[in-house]
């Protein structure tokens, strides 16, 4: 599941691991935009964002390939349109539009993969995002693996009770409904437990977080020679 | 002596018309270790929960000298620390030494403050190396001590546990008697496991369709209702090994 890899890059120790999770975000944000912008034609461009991009993933100790792989998610939809530039004539821009969106989500995986998810969530809320969503994508992301090894378990329970999978399609697709309803029950009961254990220990409905990150100098120098170098490359 | 608890006809049904608490009585005194016996829905986690307000009924409760009522929940939450059957269900921050945070923060305490409450609650449970991991990165045993952490970082006088041995191994609950045995709050322990409750509690009471039916000590208790695995009739105990 790409959560538990994730979780499990995202304890590495690498320079780039160590980074304040703004100066990460911010920098991402400044790739995003430069490779937005970036003309079709304007090869080189692209070719320097990318060698920058496996450089930092090189850097963070992250498997190159599997995170190359995994960026490959956004190809089903980039691809559809890409085709449909190609087809229309404009066989650069659709060139563009497929490397474009493959380099943002390796971008994206690099940060997810060199920040934990309770880091960046801290780091978007001290950024001004919203508390509410913070902490719905914090939920989420906990309990994520408790429904997941609840999944896994009645998976299990129903493959232990079939017989011959090959003649029990029908019944498979109603076990497997079955099981997605009830997961969403437990899931719900499960909210209800989360509230009572909150309640009990003086929650009042309003959040008080730790709040330990620490912007550093070197965070500052990190944030500012990656957006240098990327605007710097961008206007040449 | 003034009781930590003091419980006084206290009746509760839920949405559906179950009767799940009919006029219980009852008082925890300082110092004192409980253990609730009873079968699967005979109302000792719906009592518990009137303890700190989270459910309310029919009744009088006092915590601590404050009679429980909408001014008096921060207070008497700060006086009982609860920790429920399911650890995942506690421990629903990020990282340990987050939640193990939270109800100090709930409390009042700035963050330098909870941080400190914290570390020397993880300190208590023997689980300070874990501070910065994510819950489900602990085994059962683990999260059992950092959900106690949780609720011994809120200072506490009285522990309600609801039946904290379970999902523990063998070695696991041994470590848990330790850990309770030594701290000095009073306890209020939910479990079917009478071994468990004769190492820790100093008196039972026995739940019985929504009513405290008995107290007294474990072993009269645990006699009286016939309440452990020996109670099996004796063709039906150790019957799998004399098979083979």
């Amino acid at each position: 599941m790409h959560h538990v890899h994730l979780d499990n890059w995202s304890r590495g120790a690498s320079p780039l691991h160590a980074r304040d999770p703004r100066a990460k975000i911010l920098a991402l944000l400044v790739f995003l935009i430069v490779l937005a912008t970036t003309p079709s034609n304007a090869a080189l461009t692209l070719g320097i964002d990318a060698t920058l991009l496996i450089a930092g993933i090189l850097i963070a100790g992250l498997p190159l390939g599997n995170l190359l792989l995994r960026a490959m998610v956004v190809l089903p939809f980039s691809l559809t349109f890409g085709v449909i530039s190609w087809l229309a004539g404009d066989r650069l821009r659709a060139l563009a539009l497929v490397e474009k969106s493959y380099l943002s989500a390796a971008a994206v995986l690099l940060i997810v993969g060199t920040t934990s998810l309770p880091a960046l969530l801290s780091g978007l809320e001290r950024m001004g995002a919203p508390r509410v969503l913070v902490l719905v994508a914090q939920f989420i992301y906990r309990y994520l693996f408790v429904i997941s090894e609840q999944a896994q378990h009645m998976r299990l329970a129903a493959a232990s009770r079939q017989g011959d999978p090959r003649f029990h399609r029908k019944g498979r697709f109603r076990a497997a409904a079955g099981a997605l309803a009830v997961l969403f029950a437990r899931s719900y009961y499960r909210a209800d437990g989360i509230h009572r254990a909150m309640l009990a220990r003086a929650f009042t409905g309003r959040f008080q977080l730790l709040n330990s990150l620490r912007f550093r100098f070197s965070d500052g120098v990190f944030l500012l020679a990656a957006a240098a170098f990327l605007i710097l490359v961008r206007v040449q | 002596m003034t009781p930590l608890i003091e419980v006084r006809g206290l009746h509760f049904q839920y949405e559906d018309g179950t009767k799940a608490l009919d006029g219980v009585d009852f008082t925890l005194d300082p110092g004192e270790t409980v253990a609730l016996f009873g079968a699967n829905g005979s109302g000792k986690t719906t009592f518990v929960l009137h303890l700190n307000g989270i459910l309310r009924g029919q009744g009088d409760i006092t915590v601590c000298g404050m009679p429980l009522g909408k001014e008096t929940l921060p207070a008497v939450r700060s006086k009982i620390g609860m920790v429920f059957q399911d650890s995942d269900e506690q421990l629903f921050m990020p990282t340990v030494l987050d939640d193990v945070a939270f109800g100090p923060l709930n409390l009042g305490s700035t963050p330098h403050q909870a941080i400190h409450l914290a570390e020397a609650a993880l300190d208590q449970v023997g689980m300070q190396h874990a501070s910065g991991k994510a819950p489900y990165h602990l085994s059962a045993g683990e999260k059992k001590r950092v959900a106690l952490a949780g609720v011994l970082a809120m200072n506490p006088e009285i522990l309600v546990l609801d039946e904290p041995n379970t999902f523990l191994d063998p070695p696991g609950q041994s470590n848990l008697v330790h850990l309770l045995k030594s701290l000095p709050q009073a306890k209020l322990i939910i479990t079917h496991d009478t071994h468990f409750a004769a190492a820790l509690a100093t008196r039972a009471v026995f739940f019985e369709k929504g009513k405290l039916v008995a107290e007294g000590p474990v072993d009269e208790i645990v006699q009286r209702f016939n309440w452990r695995y020996s109670a099996l009739p004796a063709d039906l105990r150790y019957s799998a090994q004399r098979r083979f």
